[in-house]
């Protein structure tokens, strides 16, 4: 099964849900169930940016998943970017995946 | 998707969709039209006199450690001839604010602006640390926002300046107009989305990045890579504004001039005139010397609680009661140091100068 391997970056407190770290290099599956599924022989789409907050979401977070995942996306007030743009000038969820590409999530905490 | 350009320069490859305008653009017209943009809030609403010294307040989170860069950068470029000073308060939390003071600390040598950092330790002789071993994680916030609100004007007194900036952005601004009209508090509803606060005897405060965006302000420090910190307060933080936040997130993904708009229809709320006469005319704290609605300032009312082992004394009217019926307080109780406006706001300093 061919694979894509992303950089992933977390910032502006996401970090302290995965372990505090906040650069992470992920390898994921190139091509992923078109629709949830757990059967083998489900049509396949190449893998985009919704499928890889679910597999953070299911493979490197820690604690408090509700504080990252909302409705099928990230929750409301946190910033993706995609190669250093932001994700809505990429088709935000739908953009697919490049082998090397860097995904940014920063939290937009109140206060300070 | 082939890379999108710049809707401004027409030239550089797009990394931002601006929530205001949902224009296209690069890095350095980003850059340019934020800037541009605070620099003319703060000349329309003419926020400052060549000369002023300004204090501004710093936490060392995001917003306020942009608005530091930003008045460092609009001070120099239009020479407005401000001297520029960070003002921090620790409130004594620890692994929070510690933590954020660091960063302060660190902007202090990145913008070579003069720090203060005012304690509540030293001047109410109550961390919040300890308040909350009193008081427990509910309603430690109205003592925090009432404490904070005091000792950034007397750590404004003791550098002397003559106006306190703010980091209170768009969406924060936006945020507080639903809370206000949700606990249909509409004196308040009337006054918050003012750009400026200033009664004749009270040290001006404003907020520059009213019209900026959270996501802006965020974008600008990730590009900028800017020094900030980033812990939610380890107390449990203000659960009502918690949920006016999640509701204007909410409506912000759905269309995102909503904030802007929202601050909008605040400005253009009239207020009747009977409803803003219910507010109470502003005198000083027999105490404390700070300004004050009742004889007692809020700040006073907090601390005698505290002291008294009665800290829900000043958040609920029975309490408060019940304090008062165990008689007046003790003669050495613990007071918070006699308030002296700057030197050149007590000319104008009067008890009772009116409504606000």
């Amino acid at each position: 099964m061919s694979t894509l391997a992303v950089k992933v970056e977390f910032g502006g407190g996401l970090e302290l849900l995965f372990s505090n770290e906040r650069s992470h290099r992920v390898t994921i599956p190139a091509l992923v169930p078109a629709s949830p599924s757990t059967d083998d022989d489900a049509p396949k789409k190449p893998a985009d940016l919704t499928y890889l907050i679910h597999w953070l979401k299911d493979n490197l977070l820690k604690e408090r998943a509700e504080l990252f995942v909302e409705n099928g996306t990230v929750r409301p007030g946190i910033l993706v970017l995609v190669n250093d743009a932001d994700w809505e000038l990429e088709g935000e969820g739908e953009y697919q995946l490049k082998e090397g590409d860097e995904i940014v999530f920063i939290s937009t905490l109140h206060g300070g | 998707m082939p890379p999108r350009t710049c809707a401004l320069c027409d030239d550089a490859r797009a990394i931002l969709k601006r929530p205001k305008t949902g224009q296209q653009i690069c890095k350095e017209c980003f850059f340019y039209v934020f800037e541009t943009e605070v620099h003319n809030t703060i000349t329309e609403a003419r926020l400052f006199k060549r000369g002023d010294r300004v204090a501004i307040g710093a936490s060392g989170g995001k917003d306020s450690t942009v608005l530091a860069h930003v008045m460092k950068t609009l001070n120099e470029r239009y020479d407005y001839g401000l001297e520029l000073f960070l003002l921090s308060i620790d409130e004594g939390i620890t692994g929070y604010r510690d933590d954020s003071l660091e960063t302060v600390k660190r902007n202090q040598q990145q913008y070579d602006m003069p720090l203060k950092i005012l304690s509540y330790d030293e001047l109410y002789g109550w961390t919040m640390d300890a308040i909350v071993s009193q008081v427990g994680k509910k309603n430690n916030c109205t003592f925090c926002g009432v404490f904070r609100r005091q000792a950034l004007d007397r750590g404004a007194a003791i550098l002397n300046v003559d106006h306190i900036v703010t980091g209170h952005n768009a969406d924060d601004i936006a945020e507080t107009v639903l809370m206000n009209i949700m606990r249909g508090d509409i004196a308040r509803l009337g006054r918050c989305t003012s750009i400026c606060t200033q009664g004749e005897d009270t040290i001006k405060r404003s907020k520059p990045f009213k019209y900026a965006y959270e996501k802006e302000i965020v974008m600008y420090a990730y590009f900028k890579k800017l020094d900030y910190f980033s812990t939610e307060c380890i107390y449990s933080p203000d659960a009502y504004r918690g949920h006016a936040r999640a509701f204007l997130k909410d409506l912000e993904a759905a269309r995102p001039s909503a904030i802007i708009d929202i601050i909008h229809s605040g400005e253009a709320f009239e207020i009747k005139e009977d409803i803003k006469a219910t507010q109470k005319l502003q005198q000083t704290c027999k105490r404390c010397g700070y300004m004050s609605s009742n004889e007692l300032c809020k700040a006073c009312t907090l601390l005698e609680g505290l002291e008294r082992g009665m800290a829900q004394a000043a958040v609920t009217d029975r309490a408060r009661k019940k304090m008062d019926a165990e008689g007046p307080a003790p003669e050495n109780l613990r007071r918070i140091p006699l308030f002296k406006l700057p030197a050149n706001l007590q000319a104008n300093s009067n008890v009772d100068t009116g409504v606000r």
